[in-house]
């Protein structure tokens, strides 16, 4: 076992050193505006190469574009590719194409469905975006108001989406749709997927307070789909979308910490650089010395944890009660590293723009701003603990109305 | 709970079983009551002996089962959780991580069958002052004839009146020199600490102690290193118990949660008590990871034992605090009977805290090891 993974990590190795454009090395996964015709050359071959291999979603089935390999595998690729700078652009170019709508077409996808849109997404063709908070539906998101019509052949579908990432450049939507108003707010949600591209869709960025512009309002006005289109039977959407939203916090708990997991210098580094260190070698600022000791710690038991439940998960089918805590845990060491981060670089750390910062230090300050999103999205902080109190902990239900 | 191969499952499920029938808080609460001076129940120690625990980290060849740490903090978190007293963790995990690491042939042939059997109880002295601060000592070994004279003190030896032998810390010529040392030696006198939580500990004075050089442990001067290690394997215990003590916590939180009622509900559906309920489990799942890592980086012998030791009783040290804590408080007024048990858990986890090192030592040792 041991063996053939040692085995196919070799042959990784060769395959990423012979394929990857090495002018891609260091490359912000080439995706920004100003890259070289060339760069975008280089990019559109490495990408394909990975498509035509199955790796851009390597544990999906070959016939969907996949390469059917184990998830001890696909890290083994991610690792490789890490070591030699090359990166796989795939689930990025896809939207929530490989993350989330994927595996959930994977469990609940016709024949016909899975044949259609899966090998767009793995092959980092085609760009999704998921359309399920409103205006008035955010963590609670089965009080959703847009309804999807029959007409027949096709749904019809209106109302408004909000915050929905990725909506301006995608061809394709998953969302969660009313339809059937006369029974309890989660027996009458349907999940469709529509295109993007018809006139009955039309969508707004709204620009984030990191200075991107990630995500959109999406209006639907008469937009019509298919009807095989429909994602798991009518009406049950919600068990569809409760999948979807386990993928996306299985995608969510590996704990970012850029300086980390980059060649950056780790925290401590930075912090001796900016701060200094006194007679005994101690950072010199003895508050911020305890406060990264306890990020730290934050950080190496976050792994520890995640380490424990894969290793507790072999051969079982259910999954540790452990596994509920991982994406608020996350979400403190991403956030605490930017946070201690912007902090030791003191007046360099608070940069917007120009010559007078690093840009390392102007990263930063868009990651710190950016992070606090995590706490936000997919499941915010206090929903984590609602789930943990309610589901692990067995206590009483307390967000039903009074 | 990391994954356990058939005989470690084997002896944590020995551990609930018989310390929840043999061991309750109940047995602890009558030993506290009678004033009794040895400090735990003979019965149970006899029990645990019958059971082999005192030779889980000893290898076979001198009279243990050779398990291994992950294996012995099995058993210590099951006794975290009852706060069953016995000279288990002293003399078995730390005593004979000393004379397993430290002792020449003759040492391990002549000490750890003992401690496997029970015959022997062999405690560490380290600390002098009032806070855990092992490289400074007063404690000084004087050369003397062929051996050496011990004059100094020792406090908060644990076990300190039980214990058959000590193995002692003091300052030599160039360094820092540890020694086995019959607790029957003359010249050694123990007094009785009455620490909150009800255990054994003890002060040492040694005046004139007329020593050999064969009850050197380790190598002359060079004792640091192997101190450090010593304390190392004791603290990864520690943190094992004091996470059973934490969980027991939780467990009996969770259950007033959702059995007590006020304002027509129970007191587990106000969201307040629900989030701080899921803040713990995740305290109490993170530290269970540090500290089942640190276990295991001791079996494997690793290099990074001290970082993951100091890491493991930071993490865990941070959970027990708020924890008991949150025992008293979500308890309300029952919580500061003493009648109820919740005080023997605040009480324990204070004595522990500080025991090899409270949190603020880890936190900056563990800072140290990487630079800072
Ligand atoms: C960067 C980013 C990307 C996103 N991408 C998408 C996307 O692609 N598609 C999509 O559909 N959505 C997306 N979202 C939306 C996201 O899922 C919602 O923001 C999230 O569900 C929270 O909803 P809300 O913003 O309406 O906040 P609200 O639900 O109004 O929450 C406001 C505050 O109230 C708290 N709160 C709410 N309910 C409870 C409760 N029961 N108990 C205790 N506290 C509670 C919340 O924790 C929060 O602090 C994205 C969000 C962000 C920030």
């Amino acid at each position: 076992m041991t063996n053939n993974l040692d085995v196919f990590r070799e042959e990784v190795e060769v395959w990423v050193a012979e394929q990857f454009p090495k002018s891609l090395v260091g490359s912000t996964m080439g995706l920004e505006g100003e890259t070289s015709e060339e760069a975008k050359a280089d990019f559109e071959l490495w990408r394909q190469r990975l498509a035509d291999k199955g790796w851009g979603a390597p544990t999906w089935p070959k016939e969907y574009g996949g390469a059917e390999l184990s998830d001890a595998e696909a890290k083994i690729i991610s690792q490789e590719m890490g070591k030699q700078g090359a990166f796989n652009p795939i689930p990025l170019m896809a939207g929530m194409g490989v993350t989330m709508v994927g595996p959930t077409v994977l469990e609940y996808g016709t024949e016909d469905q899975k044949a259609r849109h899966l090998p767009g997404i793995a092959s980092g063709k085609i760009r999704w975006c998921l359309g399920l908070s409103e205006p008035n539906a955010g963590s609670d998101l089965a009080s959703l108001s847009t309804r999807a019509e029959d007409d027949g052949d096709t749904y019809v579908i209106n109302g408004q989406k909000i915050w929905t990432s990725g909506a301006d450049i995608s061809q394709w939507c998953g969302a969660l749709v009313r339809t059937d108003s006369s029974v309890g707010k989660r027996d009458g949600i349907s999940f469709v997927m529509l295109p993007m591209d018809q006139k009955g869709v039309s969508t707004k960025p709204i620009q984030l307070i990191s200075g991107i512009s990630p995500f959109c309002e999406t209006f639907f006005d008469d937009a019509r789909t298919d009807k095989k289109e429909l994602l798991g039977p009518l009406n049950e959407g919600w068990s569809v979308v409760k999948r979807l939203l386990q993928h996306e916090r299985q995608s969510q708990t590996q704990a970012r910490s850029p300086s980390a997991s980059s060649n950056k210098p780790s925290l401590q580094e930075l912090a001796k650089t900016y701060v200094g260190v006194d007679s005994a070698g101690r950072l010199d600022d003895p508050d911020l010395r305890v406060r990264l000791i306890e990020h730290l710690m934050d950080v190496q038991s976050h792994s520890l944890t995640v380490g424990r439940i894969t290793e507790e998960a072999r051969g079982k089918v259910e999954v540790s009660a452990a596994a509920s805590i991982l994406k608020n845990s996350a979400t403190r060491v991403a956030q605490g590293n930017s946070e201690l981060t912007l902090e030791l670089m003191g007046n360099q750390g608070v940069g917007w723009e120009g010559e007078n910062f690093s840009a390392d230090e102007l990263s930063n300050v868009r990651d710190w701003l950016w992070g606090k999103a995590i706490s936000i999205y997919g499941g915010s902080y206090e929903v984590q603990n609602n789930i943990i109190s309610k589901n692990i902990l067995g206590l009483p239900e307390t967000t039903q109305k009074g | 709970m990391a994954a356990l191969t058939e005989v470690q499952s084997m002896i944590r499920d020995q551990a609930k079983t018989w310390i929840r029938e043999e061991s309750p808080v109940e047995k602890f609460r009558q030993m506290r009551d009678s004033g009794s001076d040895l400090r735990y129940v003979p019965e149970t120690w006899s029990g645990m002996i019958e059971m082999g625990w005192p030779g889980i980290i000893i290898p076979e060849q001198y009279g243990g089962s050779g398990l291994g740490y992950l294996t012995f903090g099995l058993v210590l978190e099951e006794i975290g959780r009852h706060l069953t007293a016995s000279p288990l963790f002293a003399s078995a995990l730390v005593g004979a991580s000393g004379i397993l690491i430290g002792g020449n042939e003759e040492q391990k042939q002549n000490l750890l069958p003992r401690i496997a059997d029970g015959s022997a109880i062999i405690t560490l002295a380290v600390d002098e002052g009032p806070r855990h601060d092992p490289y400074r000592m007063e404690m000084e070994a004087k050369k003397s004839g062929s051996g050496f004279l011990l004059e100094g003190t020792k406090t908060f030896v644990q076990e300190g009146l039980a214990a058959t032998d000590f193995i002692v810390a003091a300052k030599t010529k160039k360094g820092i020199t540890l020694f086995v040392v019959p607790g029957n030696e003359k010249g050694i006198s123990r007094e009785p600490i009455n620490t909150m939580d009800s255990r054994g500990y003890a002060s040492l004075s040694f005046s004139n102690v007329q020593i050999e050089s064969t009850n050197v442990l380790g190598s002359l001067d060079e004792g640091s290193d192997l101190l450090d290690r010593i304390l190392d394997c004791g603290r990864a215990g520690l943190s094992a118990e004091m996470l059973g003590t934490g969980a027991q916590a939780f467990d009996m939180t969770l259950d007033y949660l959702k059995t007590r009622e006020q304002f027509g509900r129970v007191i587990g559906s106000f969201q307040a008590l629900g989030h701080r309920a899921a803040d713990l489990f995740g305290k109490m799942e993170l530290s269970r990871s540090c500290m089942e890592a640190a276990l295991r980086s001791l079996d494997d012998q690793a290099s990074d034992i001290p970082e993951k030791v100091s890491l493991s009783k930071a993490k865990v040290g941070d959970f027990l605090y708020e924890m008991s804590n949150q025992l008293i408080q979500i308890h309300g007024g029952i919580g500061m009977t003493d009648e109820f048990d919740a005080g023997f858990y605040l009480k324990r986890a204070r004595v522990i805290e500080a025991c090899f090192g409270n949190r603020a030592f880890h936190k900056d040792r563990y800072a140290r090891l990487f630079g800072f």
